[in-house]
């Protein structure tokens, strides 16, 4: 279960990680890549690690055939495509077992196996039913479940009673009571859940490409690193997955955002 | 029509806190509940609101539509005041007279905050408004004037009155200044005996 401090004034939320500023964060970025550096100089063989220039130069090389972006634009509509539907799934679940107890004791087995299975396991028990095409979304999809599912299930258990009283009392239509009452109470728990969930989906669903190696994927690119000892564009690739984990987390969560706070001004 | 209340009775695990109650409350009238803390007034409150079940007794004649402002303002936090109030209203109750109320009771000024940012006092009348301009055929008032000032409560009192009548109304309250400022029966629970 993720931790959730409650900024109550302000209604965010703060994770467990020490606020940084951001002279902070720029001098450790800077000692991270230095000790990167040391490393490559102290090894001095680019078959083992790749200096971060020349990562650098084989991301622009990348850039410059066009592999990159179709590349990176297979893998990233697979990947949040099994992202998307496990948030509309897990949720729906939530809703399910939050109403009726029976189906939250049946659900129960089902994620409590897929939190402690191995995601290779899984890969690979998937990859006898699926194409490796779709497998990157089956996976991303399996890993995010659990975590939008528990954290929603607790974020509609932890919704006030005297606030449901109160709807009661003056018949508030279901659709009110989502908006008005479920929602903002949700607000924190969905978006921890996506912040978490879609670096998640990201180291799964690649994993899953790595072992399917479905043409034009990140995870054919990986693999083929791994075939010809490049540790140059194994971090090139790396470092575009990063990247689009990175990009696409804060867009989304920022859209997720924007329309609770349109909702509230509604 | 009246609410018959007839030996209703309510424990808490071992502490009986109705026992064998009877009252009547009258239609289109106000009925003040009052006693000290701890006697049950609260517990029939809820009753007759549907909220918790009675151990033994019956009520009847408790209308489908009905509004309350509860001990607890029981807002939504995150939206303000005219949203707080069009949650309960039907689609009949223009925003503009949701605002020509909540201006009324002084809330001028503080209509486009979230109610987290509102104090007190203000929240209170949130919810006094609420449980007016709501489509109901009764008012629940739990202790409403709890945390108001004077100069406030005075306000909310005339809006009130001007508010509840006709209205079946059934409040709870400590102060008979309250009770002799909005007329009406008063019914005195002591927890072990009722005075009508």
């Amino acid at each position: 279960m993720i931790s959730i401090m409650k900024d109550n004034k302000q209604g965010q939320e703060k994770y467990n990680i020490p606020e940084k500023s951001r002279l902070e964060k720029i001098a450790a970025a800077a000692f991270a890549l230095l000790v990167w550096q040391a490393g490559a100089m102290l090894l001095n063989n680019s078959m083992l690690l790749a200096a971060p220039l020349t990562v650098v130069k084989r991301l622009y090389s990348l850039c410059m055939e066009g592999d990159l972006f179709s590349v990176a634009g297979y893998s990233l509509i697979r990947i949040v495509s099994g992202f998307l539907l496990a948030l509309a799934a897990g949720g729906i679940l939530a809703v399910i077992a939050a109403r009726f107890r029976l189906a939250e004791v049946m659900i129960w087995p089902f994620i409590a196996a897929i939190k402690s299975v191995p995601v290779a396991s899984f890969i690979i028990l998937c990859l006898i039913w699926l194409n490796s095409g779709t497998l990157s979304i089956f996976i991303a999809f399996l890993m995010v479940i659990p975590v939008v599912y528990t954290n929603m299930l607790q974020g509609i258990k932890s919704t006030d009673s005297k606030m449901l009283e109160m709807a009661e009392v003056f018949s508030v239509s279901w659709l009110k009571r989502i908006k008005y009452i479920y929602l903002p109470q949700l607000k924190p728990y969905i978006l921890s859940a996506c912040s978490v969930s879609i670096g998640l989906s990201w180291k799964a669903g690649t994993a899953a490409e790595v072992i399917g190696i479905p043409e034009g994927s990140i995870g054919e690119m990986l693999y083929e690193a791994k075939v010809y000892f490049s540790s140059g564009d194994l971090l090139a690739w790396t470092v575009v997955i990063i990247a689009a984990s990175i990009a696409f987390e804060k867009l989304f969560l920022l859209l997720l955002r924007y329309s609770f706070e349109r909702l509230e001004r509604s | 029509m009246d609410i018959i209340v007839s030996n209703l009775s309510k424990s808490f695990g071992v502490n009986p806190v109705l026992v064998d109650f009877n009252a009547i409350f009258p239609g289109h009238e106000l009925t003040c509940i009052m006693g000290p803390s701890g006697c049950g007034k609260t517990t029939l409150l809820n009753i007759l609101m549907g909220l918790i079940k009675p151990d033994s007794g019956t009520v009847s004649g408790v209308p489908r539509l009905k509004s309350a402002v509860f001990q607890e303002d029981r807002l939504c936090e995150s939206f303000n005041a005219v949203s707080n109030v069009r949650l309960v209203c039907s689609r009949k109750v223009e925003t503009g007279r949701i605002v020509s109320h909540l201006e009324r009771i002084g809330l001028k000024g503080s209509l486009e905050q979230p109610v987290s940012e509102l104090s007190g006092g203000m929240k209170r009348r949130v919810a006094i408004v609420r449980a007016i301009l709501a489509n109901s055929d009764i008012i629940f008032l739990d202790e409403p004037f709890k945390g108001l000032d004077v100069d406030t409560k005075k306000t909310v009192m005339q809006y009130l009155k001007d508010n509840l009548q006709g209205r079946t109304v059934i409040m709870v309250t400590h102060n008979i200044d309250e009770v002799n400022a909005l007329g009406g029966r008063v019914i005195k629970m002591t927890g072990k005996d009722v005075k009508n």
